[in-house]
Protein backbone atom coordinates (compact mmCIF):
# COMPACT_ATOMS: atom_id res chain seq x y z
CA UNK A 1 0.00 0.00 0.00
CA UNK A 2 1.40 3.37 -0.85
CA UNK A 3 -0.08 6.67 0.22
CA UNK A 4 0.22 9.60 -2.16
CA UNK A 5 2.97 12.01 -1.23
CA UNK A 6 3.55 15.56 -2.36
CA UNK A 7 7.21 15.26 -3.29
CA UNK A 8 9.70 17.97 -2.38
CA UNK A 9 8.00 21.20 -3.41
CA UNK A 10 4.53 22.67 -3.87
CA UNK A 11 4.85 24.79 -6.99
CA UNK A 12 1.26 24.68 -8.20
CA UNK A 13 -1.85 22.57 -8.49
CA UNK A 14 -1.26 21.83 -12.18
CA UNK A 15 1.38 19.13 -11.51
CA UNK A 16 -0.64 17.48 -8.71
CA UNK A 17 -2.98 14.53 -9.12
CA UNK A 18 -6.56 14.53 -7.85
CA UNK A 19 -5.42 12.13 -5.07
CA UNK A 20 -2.68 14.52 -3.93
CA UNK A 21 -5.09 17.46 -3.83
CA UNK A 22 -7.59 15.34 -1.92
CA UNK A 23 -4.83 14.34 0.52
CA UNK A 24 -4.06 17.99 1.31
CA UNK A 25 -7.74 18.86 1.81
CA UNK A 26 -8.29 15.80 4.05
CA UNK A 27 -5.17 16.58 6.07
CA UNK A 28 -6.36 20.17 6.55
CA UNK A 29 -9.52 19.01 8.39
CA UNK A 30 -7.89 18.08 11.73
CA UNK A 31 -5.67 21.17 11.56
CA UNK A 32 -8.77 23.38 11.70
CA UNK A 33 -9.31 22.08 15.22
CA UNK A 34 -5.74 22.87 16.33
CA UNK A 35 -6.43 26.58 15.77
CA UNK A 36 -9.50 26.34 18.03
CA UNK A 37 -7.54 24.97 21.02
CA UNK A 38 -6.61 27.07 24.01
CA UNK A 39 -2.96 26.24 23.28
CA UNK A 40 -2.85 26.63 19.51
CA UNK A 41 0.30 24.64 18.99
CA UNK A 42 1.37 21.10 18.21
CA UNK A 43 4.99 19.93 18.10
CA UNK A 44 4.87 18.32 14.65
CA UNK A 45 7.51 20.56 13.03
CA UNK A 46 9.63 21.24 16.10
CA UNK A 47 13.22 22.01 15.11
CA UNK A 48 12.37 22.87 11.49
CA UNK A 49 13.50 26.26 10.24
CA UNK A 50 11.33 27.95 7.64
CA UNK A 51 12.10 31.15 5.74
CA UNK A 52 9.28 33.23 4.34
CA UNK A 53 10.84 34.96 1.37
CA UNK A 54 8.49 37.65 0.12
CA UNK A 55 9.53 39.66 -2.92
CA UNK A 56 6.03 41.14 -3.32
CA UNK A 57 3.69 42.83 -0.89
CA UNK A 58 1.44 40.49 1.06
CA UNK A 59 -0.38 40.70 4.35
CA UNK A 60 -2.86 37.87 4.45
CA UNK A 61 -0.77 35.16 2.84
CA UNK A 62 2.42 35.95 4.75
CA UNK A 63 0.68 36.14 8.12
CA UNK A 64 -1.32 33.02 7.37
CA UNK A 65 1.86 31.07 6.55
CA UNK A 66 3.51 32.45 9.65
CA UNK A 67 0.64 31.35 11.89
CA UNK A 68 0.62 27.94 10.25
CA UNK A 69 4.36 27.55 10.84
CA UNK A 70 4.21 28.72 14.44
CA UNK A 71 1.22 26.52 15.27
CA UNK A 72 3.28 23.55 14.06
CA UNK A 73 6.21 24.69 16.30
CA UNK A 74 8.57 25.50 13.43
CA UNK A 75 11.08 28.36 13.76
CA UNK A 76 10.40 31.06 11.21
CA UNK A 77 12.22 33.99 9.70
CA UNK A 78 10.64 36.58 7.44
CA UNK A 79 12.68 38.12 4.66
CA UNK A 80 11.17 40.95 2.68
CA UNK A 81 12.89 42.05 -0.50
CA UNK A 82 12.91 45.66 0.60
CA UNK A 83 15.61 46.19 3.20
CA UNK A 84 17.44 42.96 2.37
CA UNK A 85 20.44 42.36 0.14
CA UNK A 86 17.97 41.73 -2.69
CA UNK A 87 17.74 45.50 -2.98
CA UNK A 88 21.53 45.50 -3.44
CA UNK A 89 21.17 43.35 -6.53
CA UNK A 90 21.65 39.84 -5.18
CA UNK A 91 20.07 37.14 -7.35
CA UNK A 92 17.26 34.92 -6.15
CA UNK A 93 19.43 31.81 -6.14
CA UNK A 94 22.25 33.52 -4.27
CA UNK A 95 19.83 34.76 -1.63
CA UNK A 96 18.38 31.27 -1.21
CA UNK A 97 21.79 29.54 -1.22
CA UNK A 98 22.97 31.88 1.51
CA UNK A 99 19.89 31.13 3.57
CA UNK A 100 20.47 27.45 3.00
CA UNK A 101 24.05 27.82 4.24
CA UNK A 102 22.45 28.77 7.56
CA UNK A 103 20.77 25.34 7.55
CA UNK A 104 17.14 25.99 6.83
CA UNK A 105 14.57 23.33 5.94
CA UNK A 106 11.88 25.09 3.93
CA UNK A 107 11.33 28.23 1.90
CA UNK A 108 7.96 29.86 1.31
CA UNK A 109 8.36 32.20 -1.64
CA UNK A 110 6.24 34.96 -3.13
CA UNK A 111 7.73 36.47 -6.26
CA UNK A 112 6.63 38.72 -9.12
CA UNK A 113 7.97 36.41 -11.82
CA UNK A 114 6.02 33.40 -13.03
CA UNK A 115 8.07 30.25 -12.47
CA UNK A 116 10.20 31.64 -9.63
CA UNK A 117 9.15 28.93 -7.16
CA UNK A 118 9.91 26.08 -9.53
CA UNK A 119 13.21 27.68 -10.54
CA UNK A 120 14.23 27.89 -6.89
CA UNK A 121 12.99 24.41 -6.03
CA UNK A 122 15.23 22.90 -8.68
CA UNK A 123 18.28 24.66 -7.28
CA UNK A 124 18.11 24.23 -3.51
CA UNK A 125 17.71 21.21 -1.26
CA UNK A 126 15.07 22.75 1.00
CA UNK A 127 11.38 22.24 0.37
CA UNK A 128 9.91 25.15 -1.58
CA UNK A 129 6.31 26.30 -1.28
CA UNK A 130 4.91 28.74 -3.81
CA UNK A 131 3.03 31.57 -2.12
CA UNK A 132 2.25 33.20 -5.47
CA UNK A 133 4.54 33.62 -8.47
CA UNK A 134 3.67 36.27 -11.05
CA UNK A 135 0.66 35.26 -13.12
CA UNK A 136 1.39 31.55 -12.72
CA UNK A 137 -0.11 29.97 -9.58
CA UNK A 138 -1.01 30.56 -5.94
CA UNK A 139 -1.63 26.96 -4.93
CA UNK A 140 -2.47 27.43 -1.25
CA UNK A 141 -5.11 30.02 -2.18
CA UNK A 142 -6.62 27.57 -4.65
CA UNK A 143 -6.62 24.88 -1.96
CA UNK A 144 -8.25 27.07 0.69
CA UNK A 145 -10.94 28.10 -1.79
CA UNK A 146 -11.60 24.43 -2.50
CA UNK A 147 -11.66 23.57 1.21
CA UNK A 148 -14.21 26.35 1.79
CA UNK A 149 -16.37 25.11 -1.08
CA UNK A 150 -16.17 21.55 0.25
CA UNK A 151 -17.15 22.73 3.75
CA UNK A 152 -20.31 24.39 2.42
CA UNK A 153 -21.40 21.95 -0.29
CA UNK A 154 -19.96 18.72 1.12
CA UNK A 155 -18.28 17.97 -2.20
CA UNK A 156 -16.32 19.50 -5.08
CA UNK A 157 -17.34 17.11 -7.84
CA UNK A 158 -20.13 18.48 -10.00
CA UNK A 159 -20.07 21.99 -8.50
CA UNK A 160 -20.29 24.92 -10.86
CA UNK A 161 -17.82 27.60 -9.85
CA UNK A 162 -17.61 30.89 -11.75
CA UNK A 163 -14.38 32.84 -11.38
CA UNK A 164 -15.14 36.50 -12.04
CA UNK A 165 -12.98 39.47 -12.88
CA UNK A 166 -9.37 39.86 -13.90
CA UNK A 167 -8.55 36.32 -15.04
CA UNK A 168 -5.64 37.46 -17.19
CA UNK A 169 -3.40 38.59 -14.35
CA UNK A 170 -4.66 36.18 -11.73
CA UNK A 171 -2.58 33.33 -10.32
CA UNK A 172 -5.52 32.63 -8.02
CA UNK A 173 -7.71 31.94 -11.06
CA UNK A 174 -5.16 29.52 -12.51
CA UNK A 175 -4.74 27.54 -9.31
CA UNK A 176 -8.52 27.35 -8.90
CA UNK A 177 -9.03 26.23 -12.50
CA UNK A 178 -6.44 23.45 -12.19
CA UNK A 179 -7.55 22.25 -8.78
CA UNK A 180 -11.30 22.41 -9.32
CA UNK A 181 -11.26 20.70 -12.71
CA UNK A 182 -9.03 17.91 -11.40
CA UNK A 183 -11.55 17.21 -8.64
CA UNK A 184 -14.43 17.16 -11.11
CA UNK A 185 -15.99 20.62 -10.70
CA UNK A 186 -17.12 22.69 -13.65
CA UNK A 187 -15.37 26.04 -13.89
CA UNK A 188 -16.62 29.13 -15.67
CA UNK A 189 -14.74 32.37 -16.15
CA UNK A 190 -16.39 35.76 -16.44
CA UNK A 191 -14.79 39.12 -17.10
CA UNK A 192 -14.17 41.80 -19.67
CA UNK A 193 -12.67 40.38 -22.85
CA UNK A 194 -9.54 42.45 -22.25
CA UNK A 195 -8.99 40.60 -18.95
CA UNK A 196 -9.55 37.04 -20.20
CA UNK A 197 -6.45 35.15 -21.34
CA UNK A 198 -6.50 34.08 -24.96
CA UNK A 199 -7.48 30.42 -25.46
CA UNK A 200 -8.59 30.15 -21.81
CA UNK A 201 -11.23 27.63 -22.91
CA UNK A 202 -8.39 25.17 -23.60
CA UNK A 203 -8.03 24.82 -19.83
CA UNK A 204 -11.45 23.17 -19.87
CA UNK A 205 -13.47 26.16 -18.64
CA UNK A 206 -16.70 27.71 -19.87
CA UNK A 207 -16.57 31.37 -20.90
CA UNK A 208 -19.43 33.37 -19.39
CA UNK A 209 -19.45 36.70 -21.24
CA UNK A 210 -21.74 38.62 -18.89
CA UNK A 211 -21.90 38.64 -15.10
CA UNK A 212 -25.63 37.85 -15.39
CA UNK A 213 -24.68 34.63 -17.21
CA UNK A 214 -22.33 33.66 -14.38
CA UNK A 215 -25.03 34.32 -11.77
CA UNK A 216 -27.54 32.18 -13.68
CA UNK A 217 -25.06 29.34 -14.20
CA UNK A 218 -23.05 28.98 -11.00
CA UNK A 219 -23.34 27.46 -7.52
CA UNK A 220 -20.55 29.70 -6.25
CA UNK A 221 -18.81 32.86 -7.43
CA UNK A 222 -15.14 33.41 -6.75
CA UNK A 223 -14.81 37.16 -7.20
CA UNK A 224 -11.25 38.22 -7.95
CA UNK A 225 -9.66 41.45 -6.94
CA UNK A 226 -9.41 43.95 -9.75
CA UNK A 227 -5.68 44.55 -9.79
CA UNK A 228 -5.77 48.34 -9.77
CA UNK A 229 -2.01 48.51 -10.26
CA UNK A 230 -2.62 47.21 -13.78
CA UNK A 231 -5.16 49.90 -14.64
CA UNK A 232 -2.56 52.12 -16.30
CA UNK A 233 -2.18 49.60 -19.09
CA UNK A 234 -5.62 50.53 -20.41
CA UNK A 235 -7.40 47.23 -19.82
CA UNK A 236 -10.51 49.01 -18.59
CA UNK A 237 -12.17 52.33 -19.38
CA UNK A 238 -12.93 53.14 -15.72
CA UNK A 239 -13.63 51.57 -12.32
CA UNK A 240 -17.16 52.99 -12.34
CA UNK A 241 -17.89 51.30 -15.61
CA UNK A 242 -16.38 48.04 -14.37
CA UNK A 243 -18.62 48.11 -11.32
CA UNK A 244 -21.66 48.91 -13.44
CA UNK A 245 -21.05 46.01 -15.86
CA UNK A 246 -19.28 43.36 -13.76
CA UNK A 247 -19.74 44.34 -10.10
CA UNK A 248 -21.39 41.79 -7.80
CA UNK A 249 -24.38 43.54 -6.28
CA UNK A 250 -27.35 42.35 -4.26
CA UNK A 251 -29.69 43.45 -7.08
CA UNK A 252 -27.88 41.14 -9.50
CA UNK A 253 -27.74 38.26 -7.01
CA UNK A 254 -31.47 38.59 -6.33
CA UNK A 255 -32.09 37.36 -9.87
CA UNK A 256 -30.08 34.16 -9.34
CA UNK A 257 -32.10 30.92 -9.48
CA UNK A 258 -30.52 29.83 -6.15
CA UNK A 259 -28.43 31.27 -3.32
CA UNK A 260 -24.87 31.66 -4.52
CA UNK A 261 -21.88 31.22 -2.27
CA UNK A 262 -19.56 34.24 -2.57
CA UNK A 263 -15.80 33.85 -2.29
CA UNK A 264 -13.12 36.53 -2.62
CA UNK A 265 -9.38 35.97 -2.12
CA UNK A 266 -8.86 39.48 -0.74
CA UNK A 267 -7.93 42.23 -0.49
CA UNK A 268 -11.30 43.55 -1.63
CA UNK A 269 -12.00 46.73 -3.54
CA UNK A 270 -15.40 47.43 -2.05
CA UNK A 271 -17.67 49.08 -4.55
CA UNK A 272 -15.57 47.94 -7.51
CA UNK A 273 -15.71 44.18 -8.08
CA UNK A 274 -17.95 43.52 -5.08
CA UNK A 275 -20.42 45.66 -3.16
CA UNK A 276 -20.17 45.93 0.60
CA UNK A 277 -23.61 44.49 1.26
CA UNK A 278 -22.60 41.35 -0.68
CA UNK A 279 -19.18 41.06 0.94
CA UNK A 280 -20.75 41.34 4.40
CA UNK A 281 -23.90 39.45 3.44
CA UNK A 282 -25.18 36.05 4.54
CA UNK A 283 -23.76 34.14 1.56
CA UNK A 284 -20.24 35.51 1.82
CA UNK A 285 -17.58 33.06 3.05
CA UNK A 286 -14.74 35.53 2.73
CA UNK A 287 -13.70 35.30 6.38
CA UNK A 288 -14.10 31.49 6.61
CA UNK A 289 -11.72 31.40 3.62
CA UNK A 290 -9.12 33.19 5.70
CA UNK A 291 -9.63 30.77 8.60
CA UNK A 292 -9.27 27.80 6.26
CA UNK A 293 -6.10 29.32 4.83
CA UNK A 294 -4.19 28.61 8.03
CA UNK A 295 -5.39 24.98 8.14
CA UNK A 296 -4.52 24.35 4.49
CA UNK A 297 -1.05 25.82 4.94
CA UNK A 298 -0.48 23.72 8.06
CA UNK A 299 -1.44 20.65 6.04
CA UNK A 300 0.95 21.53 3.21
CA UNK A 301 3.84 22.25 5.58
CA UNK A 302 3.19 19.04 7.51
CA UNK A 303 2.98 16.87 4.41
CA UNK A 304 6.10 18.35 2.81
CA UNK A 305 8.12 18.16 6.04
CA UNK A 306 7.49 14.44 6.27
CA UNK A 307 9.61 14.38 3.17
CA UNK A 308 9.96 10.74 2.42
CA UNK A 309 8.01 9.74 -0.66
CA UNK A 310 8.48 6.18 0.57
CA UNK A 311 5.99 6.42 3.35
CA UNK A 312 6.18 3.22 5.33
CA UNK A 313 2.46 2.56 5.00
CA UNK A 314 2.07 0.96 8.39
CA UNK A 315 -0.64 2.66 10.34
CA UNK A 316 -0.37 1.01 13.71
CA UNK A 317 3.25 0.56 14.80
CA UNK A 318 3.83 1.36 18.40
CA UNK B 1 5.38 -18.09 6.98
CA UNK B 2 3.79 -15.85 9.64
CA UNK B 3 1.37 -17.76 11.86
CA UNK B 4 -1.77 -16.30 13.41
CA UNK B 5 -2.91 -17.42 16.85
CA UNK B 6 -5.93 -16.18 18.77
CA UNK B 7 -5.27 -14.52 22.13
CA UNK B 8 -8.78 -13.36 23.07
CA UNK B 9 -11.99 -14.59 21.49
CA UNK B 10 -15.28 -12.76 21.71
CA UNK B 11 -16.20 -14.00 25.19
CA UNK B 12 -12.75 -13.53 26.65
CA UNK B 13 -12.71 -10.05 25.11
CA UNK B 14 -15.91 -9.00 26.86
CA UNK B 15 -14.89 -10.61 30.19
CA UNK B 16 -11.60 -8.73 30.00
CA UNK B 17 -13.30 -5.41 29.32
CA UNK B 18 -15.71 -5.92 32.20
CA UNK B 19 -12.81 -6.56 34.58
CA UNK B 20 -10.92 -3.53 33.25
CA UNK B 21 -14.02 -1.37 33.78
CA UNK B 22 -14.28 -2.29 37.44
CA UNK B 23 -10.54 -1.93 37.93
CA UNK B 24 -10.68 1.60 36.53
CA UNK B 25 -13.36 2.55 39.03
CA UNK B 26 -11.39 0.92 41.86
CA UNK B 27 -8.11 2.57 40.92
CA UNK B 28 -9.66 6.00 40.64
CA UNK B 29 -11.79 5.66 43.75
CA UNK B 30 -15.20 6.10 42.12
CA UNK B 31 -16.50 7.92 39.07
CA UNK B 32 -16.29 11.47 40.44
CA UNK B 33 -14.11 13.65 38.23
CA UNK B 34 -13.29 10.64 36.04
CA UNK B 35 -12.65 11.17 32.31
CA UNK B 36 -11.91 8.50 29.70
CA UNK B 37 -9.76 9.41 26.71
CA UNK B 38 -9.30 6.96 23.83
CA UNK B 39 -6.31 7.10 21.52
CA UNK B 40 -7.20 6.98 17.82
CA UNK B 41 -7.98 4.48 16.29
CA UNK B 42 -9.13 1.51 18.34
CA UNK B 43 -8.56 3.13 21.70
CA UNK B 44 -11.56 5.34 20.93
CA UNK B 45 -13.90 2.36 20.56
CA UNK B 46 -12.47 0.68 23.66
CA UNK B 47 -12.90 3.85 25.73
CA UNK B 48 -16.49 4.06 24.56
CA UNK B 49 -17.14 0.42 25.58
CA UNK B 50 -15.55 0.98 28.98
CA UNK B 51 -17.64 4.11 29.46
CA UNK B 52 -20.85 2.18 28.78
CA UNK B 53 -19.83 -0.63 31.14
CA UNK B 54 -18.95 1.80 33.92
CA UNK B 55 -22.05 3.96 33.33
CA UNK B 56 -24.28 0.87 33.60
CA UNK B 57 -22.76 -0.43 36.81
CA UNK B 58 -22.14 2.90 38.52
CA UNK B 59 -25.15 4.81 37.19
CA UNK B 60 -22.83 7.56 35.94
CA UNK B 61 -22.40 9.50 32.72
CA UNK B 62 -18.66 9.71 32.19
CA UNK B 63 -17.22 12.32 29.85
CA UNK B 64 -15.32 10.60 27.07
CA UNK B 65 -12.79 12.15 24.68
CA UNK B 66 -10.63 11.14 21.78
CA UNK B 67 -7.05 11.93 21.08
CA UNK B 68 -5.02 11.70 17.89
CA UNK B 69 -1.34 11.82 18.75
CA UNK B 70 -0.04 11.99 15.18
CA UNK B 71 1.12 15.59 15.52
CA UNK B 72 2.97 14.76 18.74
CA UNK B 73 4.94 11.83 17.35
CA UNK B 74 8.73 11.90 17.38
CA UNK B 75 9.15 10.00 14.12
CA UNK B 76 7.72 12.28 11.40
CA UNK B 77 11.13 12.13 9.70
CA UNK B 78 11.43 8.36 9.73
CA UNK B 79 7.94 7.20 8.80
CA UNK B 80 6.68 10.30 7.04
CA UNK B 81 3.29 11.89 7.61
CA UNK B 82 0.29 9.67 8.19
CA UNK B 83 -2.16 9.95 5.33
CA UNK B 84 -4.90 11.44 7.44
CA UNK B 85 -4.76 12.75 10.96
CA UNK B 86 -7.77 11.73 13.06
CA UNK B 87 -10.02 13.87 15.19
CA UNK B 88 -9.06 15.16 18.62
CA UNK B 89 -11.87 16.28 20.91
CA UNK B 90 -11.37 16.40 24.63
CA UNK B 91 -13.64 17.38 27.51
CA UNK B 92 -12.28 19.63 30.24
CA UNK B 93 -9.29 17.87 31.83
CA UNK B 94 -8.40 20.34 34.60
CA UNK B 95 -8.36 18.68 37.99
CA UNK B 96 -9.76 15.41 36.61
CA UNK B 97 -8.59 11.83 36.85
CA UNK B 98 -7.90 11.07 33.20
CA UNK B 99 -7.76 7.47 32.01
CA UNK B 100 -5.93 7.11 28.71
CA UNK B 101 -7.24 4.07 26.86
CA UNK B 102 -5.40 2.29 24.06
CA UNK B 103 -5.56 -1.14 22.49
CA UNK B 104 -1.89 -2.22 22.54
CA UNK B 105 0.98 -0.96 24.69
CA UNK B 106 4.34 -1.63 23.04
CA UNK B 107 7.26 0.83 22.88
CA UNK B 108 5.47 3.45 24.99
CA UNK B 109 6.07 6.19 22.44
CA UNK B 110 2.39 6.64 21.66
CA UNK B 111 1.65 7.08 25.36
CA UNK B 112 4.52 9.55 25.74
CA UNK B 113 2.96 11.59 22.92
CA UNK B 114 -0.51 11.29 24.48
CA UNK B 115 0.81 12.58 27.83
CA UNK B 116 2.36 15.59 26.10
CA UNK B 117 -0.85 16.30 24.21
CA UNK B 118 -3.00 16.04 27.37
CA UNK B 119 -0.69 18.51 29.08
CA UNK B 120 -1.44 21.04 26.31
CA UNK B 121 -5.17 20.70 26.96
CA UNK B 122 -5.17 21.15 30.71
CA UNK B 123 -3.79 19.98 34.01
CA UNK B 124 -5.36 16.71 35.09
CA UNK B 125 -5.04 15.85 38.78
CA UNK B 126 -3.89 12.40 37.81
CA UNK B 127 -3.46 10.35 34.62
CA UNK B 128 -3.90 6.57 34.46
CA UNK B 129 -3.05 4.32 31.56
CA UNK B 130 -5.38 1.50 30.59
CA UNK B 131 -4.54 -0.93 27.76
CA UNK B 132 -6.23 -4.04 26.45
CA UNK B 133 -2.93 -5.77 25.57
CA UNK B 134 0.52 -5.19 27.05
CA UNK B 135 2.94 -6.80 24.62
CA UNK B 136 6.20 -5.78 26.35
CA UNK B 137 9.07 -4.24 24.37
CA UNK B 138 9.08 -0.83 26.08
CA UNK B 139 11.56 1.79 24.87
CA UNK B 140 10.53 4.38 27.47
CA UNK B 141 9.92 4.17 31.23
CA UNK B 142 6.14 3.87 30.91
CA UNK B 143 3.80 1.34 32.47
CA UNK B 144 0.09 0.65 32.37
CA UNK B 145 -2.14 0.87 35.47
CA UNK B 146 -4.92 -1.31 34.12
CA UNK B 147 -4.05 -4.16 31.74
CA UNK B 148 -6.42 -6.56 30.00
CA UNK B 149 -3.88 -9.23 29.10
CA UNK B 150 -0.10 -9.35 28.97
CA UNK B 151 1.69 -11.31 26.32
CA UNK B 152 5.35 -11.46 25.44
CA UNK B 153 6.20 -10.79 21.81
CA UNK B 154 9.22 -10.15 19.65
CA UNK B 155 9.85 -7.20 17.35
CA UNK B 156 8.83 -9.25 14.30
CA UNK B 157 5.43 -10.08 15.78
CA UNK B 158 2.21 -8.12 15.43
CA UNK B 159 -0.80 -7.89 17.72
CA UNK B 160 -4.06 -7.37 15.84
CA UNK B 161 -7.00 -6.02 17.81
CA UNK B 162 -10.42 -6.25 16.17
CA UNK B 163 -13.45 -4.38 17.50
CA UNK B 164 -16.94 -5.00 16.23
CA UNK B 165 -17.63 -1.29 15.53
CA UNK B 166 -14.85 -1.21 12.92
CA UNK B 167 -14.05 -4.82 12.10
CA UNK B 168 -17.32 -6.68 12.64
CA UNK B 169 -16.01 -8.81 15.51
CA UNK B 170 -14.24 -8.59 18.87
CA UNK B 171 -10.96 -10.49 18.96
CA UNK B 172 -7.24 -10.24 19.60
CA UNK B 173 -4.79 -12.26 17.53
CA UNK B 174 -1.03 -12.54 17.49
CA UNK B 175 0.76 -12.78 14.20
CA UNK B 176 4.19 -14.31 14.81
CA UNK B 177 6.82 -13.04 12.38
CA UNK B 178 8.88 -16.20 12.23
Amino acid sequence: MSAPSLGKDLVGLEPLSAEQIQLILDTAEPFKEVSERAIKKVPALRGKTIVNLFFEASTRTRISFEFAEKRLSADTVNVAAVGSSVSKGETLVDTAKNLEAMRIDMVVIRHGSSGAAQFLGQRIRSNVINAGDGKHEHPTQGLLDMLTLRDRFGRIKGLKVAICGDILHSRVARSNIWGLTKLGAEVGVCGPASLLPRHVEELGVTILPRIEDAIQWADALNVLRLQLERMQAGFLPSLREYNRVFGITNERLARAPKDLLILHPGPMNRGVEIDSDVADGPHSVILPQVTNGVAVRMAVLYLLAGGSPHWAGRGDER
Amino acid sequence: MPSRTPLLDERAFSRTLARMASEIVERSGGTEELVLVGIQRRGVELADRLKRLIDTSEDSNLPCGKLDITLYRDDLQTIGPRPVVGETSLPDLDGKTVVIVDDVLYTGRTVRAALDECADFGRPRRILLCVLIDRGGRELPIQADVVGTSVSTGPGDRVDVFVSELDGRDAVEIVRGK
